[in-house]
């Protein structure tokens, strides 16, 4: 479904001079797959999304969809990025799709089915300033699935918010990534987060940012952070990694197995 | 309650503090009346008539027609000029805040235009243009444009990136983009500067009138100031001056009330 091969991706840091962000960096994900890519603070991850969704085209290397079109792209930032002159039904209906005319009916209808199955039904016609930080949040993430996209980019979306909104947040994620089958790409910091939700987590190395490792999760779902199994198997891959989320680059590019770590 | 009900509910209703206002702006029209009146009283010359004066000879002016027609003729004036230093002004000055280049090669101009005297731009057009309605309107815009520009540019650059990032992430047409996510964003902006325009433009007119035309309040104005007509000159002051506030409270504070009733 999607190829990435990035080259180079270098940008001038404060001085002005030039900084290598991405480096020689491979990643794939498969047609419905749930990839999560970690890696220490300022490795490179939002780059990365945003040189898949389009927003950074200044890099050697490429991004290849798979006969997807860039219109086929969902994407959710870290902050909810909501147009406050938009009420929240305006918001998602602002970036939907309709394939002529008469099928707006039909858009309208689905954004607004996506917003109960959000629990923002009683809200549709509110500002974003009106509402809290997790709503906000559930109004962004409407907009992310609304067209049915076939890839989904997902920024730190759930970062800065209490353990039960986000955890309920993921559970929304989950759902409606299972109901329209669309390949995502998660960026996070919190390898928690990541174990609780992938298919498969990538872990980059620090800038220049590559990916060093690929880990299968094979644990049942629905799972959360703060699971025991999660938390096992985050220990295990600490404990057989040490270096993973320090920053420092691991030598080689291993791939490792969900249950020869969880067990090890 | 309903979000809706509770939204509509908040915007119709009016608070102690709102009438309390209302009331605070009648006490003060009422003092200004009255330290006129006293002052009139006091002074017992023509040079100050008292307000009952000057009301009459307004009614005199509307009963034979000529403070209708010349009011008529100096709006049409204030409408094309404020149309179009509105409509250039804004887009020069989306055009500087945008584009570094552009406010480069343009600043010089614009400094230029903020401080060459008005007086100066209305003699240099009917020299150059003579003495006709377009030489007149165009002084009066060419005095405005600068201002609407400096107010303007600095909407522009506090165009917020991240928001035209989603519209980029989104594909969204540059007309939906333009429409839909950049111009909300400079609307209190366009505001301030048609508020704070309609208010320089009018007075201008006057004087561009008084210079070289031979109809229009500021023309009637200069026929009194001949004749030492103090009652004159105050009828028609006083009718332009609640002309425009009319305007002012009628179409474009409710208007702007519309545009930005999203900041509750």
């Amino acid at each position: 479904m999607l190829e990435i091969q990035i080259d180079h991706k270098r940008y001038p840091d404060r001085g002005g001079r030039p900084h290598l962000a991405l480096s020689g960096l491979r990643l794939s994900v498969r047609q419905g797959e749930f990839v999560c890519v970690v890696g220490p603070s300022g490795c490179g991850k939002s780059t990365l999304l945003n040189i898949v969704g389009g927003l950074d085209r200044d890099m050697s290397g490429r991004v290849d969809l798979d006969g997807a079109f860039p219109e086929d792209i969902g994407f959710m930032f870290q902050e909810p990025r909501l147009m406050p002159w938009l009420s929240v039904l305006d918001n998602v209906l602002l970036v939907a799709r309709a394939a002529d005319p008469r099928a707006a009916a039909a858009v309208r209808e689905r954004a607004v089915a996506l917003l109960r199955a959000m629990e923002l039904g009683d809200v549709l016609d509110a500002y974003p300033g009106r509402l809290s930080g997790g709503m906000m949040r559930r109004v962004a993430l409407a907009r992310a699935f609304v067209n049915e996209p076939q890839l989904l980019l997902m920024d730190e979306p759930f970062v800065s918010l209490d353990t039960p909104t986000a955890n309920r947040l993921r559970e929304m994620l989950v759902e409606q990534w299972q109901r329209c089958g669309a390949s995502v790409l998660f960026v996070t910091h919190d390898l928690r987060e990541a174990l609780a939700l992938a298919d498969r987590v990538c872990f980059l190395s620090s800038a220049p940012a590559r990916v060093v490792l690929e880990h299968e999760v094979e644990l049942p779902r629905p799972r959360q952070p703060g699971c025991a199994e999660v938390g096992r198997l985050q220990e295990a891959l600490l404990a057989r990694h040490p270096d993973l989320l320090g920053g420092l680059p691991l030598a080689g590019h291993a791939r490792a197995n969900c249950e020869g770590d969880a067990h090890a | 309650m309903p979000s809706n009900a509770r939204n509509q509910a908040q915007t119709t209703s009016v608070s102690p503090a709102s009438r309390r206002d209302r009331w605070l702006r009648l006490a003060s029209l009422l003092v200004f009346v009255l330290v006129w009146q006293l002052g009139a009283l006091i002074a017992d010359n023509h040079t100050l008539p008292t307000p009952a004066a000057v009301l009459a000879r307004i009614w005199d002016e509307v009963a034979s027609m000529a403070l209708p027609g010349h009011l008529a003729v100096t709006l049409g004036r204030v409408v094309v000029a404020f149309t179009a230093a509105m409509l250039i002004g804004a887009l020069v000055g989306m055009a500087m805040g945008r584009w570094r280049q552009c406010d480069a090669f343009f600043d010089a101009w614009l400094v230029l235009g903020l401080n060459i005297p008005a007086l100066v731009t209305i003699i240099l057009c009917y020299v150059w243009f003579g003495l006709n309605d377009w030489a007149a309107i165009l002084a009066v815009a060419i005095n405005k444009i600068p201002t609407v520009i400096v107010t303007v540019r600095e909407g522009a650059r506090a165009v917020d990136p991240k928001l035209l990032d989603v519209a980029r992430a989104y594909r969204l047409s540059r007309r939906t983009t333009f429409l839909r996510v950049y111009l909300p964003q400079l609307v209190p902006y366009l505001m301030a500067a048609a508020r704070s325009g309609l208010s320089l433009i009018w007075k201008i007119v006057l004087v561009v009138e008084l210079l070289g035309r031979s109809d229009g309040v500021g023309f009637q104005l200069n026929v009194f100031f001949q004749f030492f007509d103090i009652t004159g000159i105050l009828a028609y002051t006083l009718a332009f001056a609640a002309v425009v506030l009319t305007v002012e409270a009628w179409m474009l504070r409710p208007l702007e009330r519309r545009l930005t009733r999203w900041r509750g």
